[in-house]
């Protein structure tokens, strides 16, 4: 086993156990960690692998999200309710919302993406059913086969879906799948004279993504117990670009480490102060002014380490 | 007779008023290796995006071995057999030279909608890849980014992409443009040792290359076909001496 395999074994032990040696506190920031993260590498396939920026990826969250909600206070708490069900609807949407704005590319394309998240946020800050501007709130955790998952097992669920989403996208990245994705970030003309139906793998991609953001979101609601029209919002999908960008693009690894840094800066400084906003802006512009490979970039360079 | 591979009737493309191609018919026999000539301008690049998909032609039909492809989006022309380099260096320039041939290998396999699979399996095009490396004299430098590849071997690997695929009927849109007296002589070695089952369509400004390569040559003058016929009536041609070869250009 090389050095790497078994430094990513001992990272995800601890992240498993990280609640028999923290408090309550330490460990909701782990959770959130790993949702976002989840979120940011689903968002990464897009931008770092297909070369797709995309500011729309709220949505998925979003629909997820609501998905779980919905599903999870209403029709029951089983585990179908908590994942796949909001993972098909992430699907679905990403299907529509990706068929049409995939024939557009580069500003065009973010535009398009950014303006369906926000009519998503339009359409559940109006509709009573959703509960309007207050969202859904009341999530209880899922059922695993007819047990409710107490503190810890939901922690281990949390870590269990991060991981499993996680080795999925590495596969998929690595499979000729991602090889052709790259090939498209590259270079998308010289892969279309050589024979690649272009649009047809980056809808696969966008869906794919798109469904990992679904999951991504469902475990926001699990974890928050609640969901509301701001999981739509551009701000979102900002974020977790940021994440994507402050670990480095195109790594997945990244992602993660993005989210964490996120994070944790973010419960740091508004802990100080009000305007953490502005100091988590002046931290993004120095990664991207000095470290444009972000944290994992950074971690090439310096000791040789490769992800 | 047999049908001729490439046929082109009456194609014309249109930017605007201005006519790039004005009514092009030629056709092009299987196994030739048919240079296209011609003054800049004279719309050798734009009859090649019509071959190729990456232009709509306004008129006329495009018929590749017996079936028309005017029209068709450049990824379905390059599946029915079509390769082509470009006159600007156009490669994956982040990836390695074997990465780029094997995606260029790969690029009809079913194996390449495995989302899950792995990239070693996909055997014969990897098999194919390192054919085509080898065969345009890049079989030593197959894990190295292309971007590291000297302009030189950035041609040849351009070559090599076009190779890969499998190609019937390869277009060269000028492959010793910008090179050295050196780099153009090893391309030149190099289109000469291409397989002959393999059509060739080559545009070139450098004589030397075209009439040790070319069976057959096309002059083409304002969007239209000037002359069309074997290198050394082409080269006794007197219209093709005033508006080509009689001039600097050449």
């Amino acid at each position: 086993m090389s050095v790497r395999v078994v430094a990513v074994l001992v990272a995800v032990l601890l992240v498993a156990v990280f609640p028999m040696l923290a408090g309550n506190y330490p460990v909701k920031l782990l959770q959130e960690i790993l949702v976002w993260g989840v979120f940011a590498m689903s968002l990464d396939l897009l931008m770092g692998f297909a070369g797709m920026v995309s500011f729309g990826h709220s949505a998925f969250f979003g629909v997820g999200g609501y998905v779980a909600a919905l599903a999870l206070t209403r029709w029951g708490a089983g585990g179908v309710n908590g994942l796949v069900l909001p993972a098909l609807a992430a699907a679905v949407a990403a299907l529509v919302i990706g068929y049409c704005s995939i024939r557009v590319s580069g500003v065009y394309f973010i535009m398009l993406t950014l303006a369906f998240s926000q009519m998503f946020y339009a359409v559940t800050f109006q509709v009573d059913w959703l509960g309007a501007e207050d969202g859904i709130v009341g999530v209880p955790r899922p059922r695993l086969v007819g047990v409710e998952l107490g503190p810890s097992a939901f922690h281990l669920y949390l870590v269990a879906v991060t991981l499993l989403a996680t080795l999925a996208l590495w596969r998929i990245v690595c499979s000729p799948f991602g090889h052709v994705l790259r090939g498209i970030h590259d270079n998308e003309g010289r892969m279309q004279a050589i024979g690649y139906p272009v649009d047809r793998y980056k809808l696969v991609a966008f869906v794919i993504a798109g469904t990992v953001a679904g999951v991504a979101g469902a475990l926001y609601a699990q974890l928050a117990g609640s969901i509301t029209p701001d999981a739509f919002l551009w701000t979102t999908s900002g974020e977790a670009l940021l994440m994507a960008i402050i670990g480095g693009t195109g790594t997945l690894g990244g992602a993660l480490l993005g989210a964490a840094a996120f994070i944790l800066l973010q419960s740091l400084v508004s802990s100080y102060t009000e305007r953490w906003m502005l100091l988590l802006g002046l931290t993004f512009i120095v990664f991207v002014l000095m470290l444009p490979g972000g944290i994992v970039g950074a971690l090439r360079g310096r000791i040789g380490f490769r992800a | 007779m047999t049908a001729p591979l490439l046929e082109l009737q009456q194609v014309s493309r249109y930017f605007g008023a201005l006519g790039a191609v004005n009514g092009v018919s030629l056709s092009v026999a299987r196994h030739e290796r048919r240079a296209v000539i011609g003054p800049n301008g004279a719309g050798k690049t734009t009859l090649f995006n019509l071959i190729t998909g990456q232009l709509a032609p306004t008129g006329g039909a495009i018929v590749f071995d017996g079936r028309a492809i005017t029209g068709l989006p450049p990824f379905r022309i390059a599946r029915h057999g079509i390769a082509r380099s470009f006159q600007r260096t156009n490669v994956f320039a982040r990836l390695t030279v074997l990465e780029n041939l094997r995606l260029a290998a790969a690029a009809g396999a079913r194996g390449s909608w495995s989302v899950f699979g792995s990239v070693a399996k996909l055997v014969e095009p990897l098999a194919r890849a390192r054919q085509a490396g080898a065969d345009v004299g890049l079989g030593e430098r197959l894990d190295e980014p292309a971007s590291r590849l000297s302009y030189g071997e950035q041609r040849q690997l351009e070559i090599g992409i076009a190779l890969a695929t499998r190609p019937r009927l390869i277009l060269l849109d000028e492959p010793t443009a910008g090179m050295s007296p050196e780099e153009t002589q090893r391309m030149t070695r190099l289109l000469a040792r291409l397989p002959r089952e393999v059509t060739l369509l080559i545009i070139e400004h450098d004589m030397d290359v075209v009439f040790s390569l070319a069976d057959r040559i096309t002059v083409l003058h304002g969007g239209l076909v000037l002359a069309d016929g074997a290198p050394d009536a082409v080269r006794a041609d007197p219209r093709v001496y005033d508006v080509y070869l009689g001039t600097d250009d050449a």
